[in-house]
């Protein structure tokens, strides 16, 4: 709803999106801080702590972790009041998500790139801003219906095509998403646009044939003129603990690239995205903070753990 | 979905077994293992306090009845408790005195509304009903579009039009009055529960239609963050129900627990699988029996009641048993099979049934395929199988479509399916069998339109698989 605002400079509209959600969304973290700065560290702090983390999805296996390694650091840095130990423990968090290349990859004729997921979770919706950020900055995209399963997906990616003034390439409903995959690469090579973004349909990492699907959409994109040179896996911000198991899965079937964290605008943190970096080392590159076309963003770690704890 | 959440307590049970008393110093460690069990399976933390303390209480005061062990005892408590805080029964749908009868669809975005919406009036119209959806998402690019498609495929009309949702709702609802509907279902616009702005709107929506049902829909997939979102919508719209989605993934579903405990309102759908028809009343006993690693027994039975005529099934029972097991009855297994819904669900209903096998896939394709191939042999070949010799292979690999290797496949397949049922048959009846218990204990809400169990009806024969107290040891 409401009209779609250009964000006057990216940096800018980029950290102001992510003050702005945490303007919303404030609440546990702040009350955690109010109840604990008057005392000093105990039992009950490190409860707190484990409290805060665990209501933000980090999983009971992260926040263990993380609380280890920041009892160890308290003890030998004599880390006195609990602030301080928030401190500590962002800075940890922040340090473990930062150190990757969070720039798309763009060297292909043309590159390409596929976004994969469960259903709900906002692909066609990423792709859709997307190619309107892409074409903001002069570059124009082909646009890939591979949902061919999902009713009106084509009509929905359509839609934002038009908004973005990109190409649509697509199938009849039912049709084979590899192929549909296919003819947008050779489409796009063929016109010289220099990027393709595909959508496939939801799946859930649990149904082997439709995973079977994936990795031949996956091969089959890399057949043609183009390069694929992302798979990002959509990952819901509500999602719990399943979402590990549908990184592992996905990226078993076609090697992911990175995670695009989407509805960060809601009450729900995404903490889950923490294990799927730590442990299968895929990093978040975009974030979905809204549905306007601007309210996709680049992952800024910082950002994301004060978001966490606010 | 609650695989995972099964292994964990069998895990915790198989070590309480070996104790002879319940000590408060093992009530606490397994609570400790309930509490991250339930923690890992998105159970909101609050929620988990509540339920801890609960079966604390009981299991603390409690003695340990003589006929069970301190392992069965928590179970119950256990088993109790889930089925208390999942909802302890099913909502029954029942319509005004005057048509038609509104069901109001909210939740965030992505979490089903529009396939669910479809999905509902598909199952309005196997009750006999006359839906008619409304599509007030005007949100979303091409929901609407959505809708119309699954309203064509389930021959149920869809009003819609681009104005703005709360006049959708309004005219949605009097054209449904005017074309004599008797069931509406409006589908919403997904909306995150701080935009205040959008659950305004929904409030609206509701004001102006004056649901007879409002059901949540939400992913099972869901997180901490439930909670949250559930309570928004409550107090917004004061829920009937919630309709769970996506629990044929492997998400451990504690959602549905989190959400059960903050509304208060029965989980009253469950969305099984992408196909329209993969859809059904939510039955929180037999969940929680699934989350305790029981299986879900009953609805096993249930569906395979459903499909069995009683006559047919005495007379597979007695042929199972003599062990003359024909591909003829191999073949009308595989189609009751079919008609009971995906394989893979049933798998994952029966308890012991090893995890990795649970996430195993069986493709409904290969029943097809079977079928083909029965269907190609002379009904001399189907009574003696060993009569099929290369020529007969080839020509009916190539009646069914198949390789000549795959007919091969196939009667070894049955062979070895023989054999064991012979195996089984040769113990005699009641040998591996436990005696049926009369009835079970706590409340059980027969949905409308399943047939009530008759006693001395044939049940199904597997092993195991009996109704009432299940033995964990028997999974191992």
């Amino acid at each position: 709803m409401g009209d779609e605002q250009a964000p006057e400079s990216e940096e800018e509209a980029e950290s102001a999106s992510f003050r702005n959600r945490l303007a919303t969304a404030r609440g546990t973290f702040s009350g955690f801080l109010a109840s604990v700065v008057s005392r000093g560290v105990d039992d009950a702090t490190w409860e707190e702590l484990e409290e805060a983390l665990i209501l933000a999805d980090a999983g009971v296996g992260t926040t263990a972790a993380l609380l280890d390694r920041l009892k160890e650091q308290a003890k030998a840095e004599k880390v006195a009041s609990p602030e301080e130990l928030v401190v500590l423990l962002k800075a940890q968090m922040a340090q473990s998500l930062e150190g990757y290349d969070l720039e798309l990859g763009t060297d292909g004729n043309p590159a390409v790139w596929l976004f994969v997921g469960v259903n709900g979770v906002g692909k066609t919706t990423t792709i859709g801003k997307l190619a309107a950020r892409e074409a903001q900055s002069g570059c124009k995209a082909v646009l890939a219906a591979g949902d061919t399963f999902r009713a009106a997906a084509a009509e929905q990616l359509g839609q934002w095509a038009d908004r973005a003034g990109a190409e649509l390439v697509r199938g009849a409903e039912g049709a084979d998403p590899s192929s549909v995959v296919f003819d947008a690469i050779e489409h796009a090579s063929a016109t010289g646009v220099p990027l393709v973004m595909a959508d496939t349909a939801g799946r859930l990492h649990t149904r082997t044939n439709l995973m079977e699907e994936l990795s031949k959409i996956h091969r089959v994109a890399g057949k043609g003129p183009g390069t694929v040179t992302e798979v990002l896996l959509v990952i819901d911000a509500s999602t719990g603990q399943n979402g590990l198991a549908q990184a592992r899965r996905f990226t078993e079937s076609a090697e992911l690239t990175g995670v695009v964290l989407t509805k960060l605008d809601g009450s729900a943190k995404g903490g889950i995205v923490m294990a799927v970096q730590e442990e299968l080392g895929i990093p978040v590159k975009l974030v979905g903070l809204g549905e306007e076309v601007g309210d996709l963003v680049t992952f800024d770690a910082h950002e994301f753990v004060e978001a966490l704890f606010s | 979905m609650f695989d995972t959440l099964s292994n964990r307590f069998e895990g915790i049970f198989k070590r309480m077994r070996g104790l002879g008393t319940l000590r408060e110093s093992d009530v606490d460690e397994v609570l400790r293992e309930i509490r991250l069990a339930l923690l890992e399976a998105d159970v909101n933390l609050h929620v988990v306090r509540g339920f801890q303390d609960r079966v604390r209480q009981r299991c603390v005061g409690a003695e340990v009845h003589k006929a069970l062990n301190p392992a069965q005892q928590v179970i119950k408590f256990v088993h109790e408790e889930l089925v208390a805080s999942l909802g302890g029964e099913t909502l029954e749908i029942s319509h005004p005195a005057k048509p038609p009868t509104v069901v109001l669809l909210a939740g965030l975005q992505g979490s089903g509304k529009t396939t669910n919406a479809a999905k509902l009036a598909s199952w309005f119209k196997q009750q006999g009903r006359n839906p008619m959806l409304v599509g007030a998402d005007l949100q979303r690019p091409a929901a609407v579009e959505q809708l119309r498609t699954l309203g064509a495929s389930i021959e149920v009309p869809v009003y819609s039009e681009p104005s703005d949702p709360i006049a959708v709702a309004r005219q949605g609802l009097a054209e449904a009055v005017a074309s004599s509907r008797d069931v509406v279902i409006c589908d919403t616009a997904g909306r995150l529960a701080i935009d205040d702005e959008m659950m305004d709107q929904v409030g609206r929506i509701s004001d102006v239609i004056d649901p007879h049902y409002t059901f949540l829909v939400v992913d099972a997939m869901t997180g901490q963050d439930a909670v949250t979102t559930a309570e928004s919508f409550h107090a917004v719209l004061e829920l009937d129900g919630v309709i769970l989605t996506k629990v044929d993934g492997d998400a451990r579903g504690g959602a549905a627990l989190s959400v059960k405990e903050v509304v208060g309102r029965p989980i009253a759908f469950s969305s099984t699988g992408e196909k329209i028809d993969e859809f059904e009343l939510f039955h929180p006993d037999r969940v929680a029996s699934r989350i305790l690693g029981m299986g879900d027994v009953l609805t096993l039975v249930e569906k395979a009641e459903q499909v069995y005529e009683e006559a047919e099934a005495e007379a597979a029972a007695a042929k199972l048993l003599e062990g003359e097991f024909t591909l003829e009855d191999f073949l009308e297994q595989m189609r009751q099979l079919k008609k009971m819904g995906s394989l893979q669900n049933l798998v994952g209903m029966l308890p012991g049934v090893p995890p990795e096998l649970r996430k195993a896939e069986i493709e409904d394709d290969r029943i097809t395929q079977v079928e083909a191939i029965i269907c190609s042999m002379t009904p001399e070949e189907r009574a003696t199988p060993r009569i099929i010799d290369g020529s007969r292979r080839q020509r009916i690999a190539t009646g069914s479509g198949v390789r000549p290797s795959e007919v091969s496949q196939l009667l070894r397949q049955f062979s070895e399916v023989q054999r064991m049922m012979k195996r089984m048959g040769g113990k005699g009846p009641g040998s591996t069998r436990k005696k049926p218990k009369k009835g079970r204990k706590g409340s059980r809400v027969t949905p409308p339109g399943s047939q009530q169990r008759k006693p001395g009806k044939p049940k199904l024969t597997l092993p195991g698989l009996e109704d009432g107290e299940f033995d964990l040891s028997s999974l191992r």
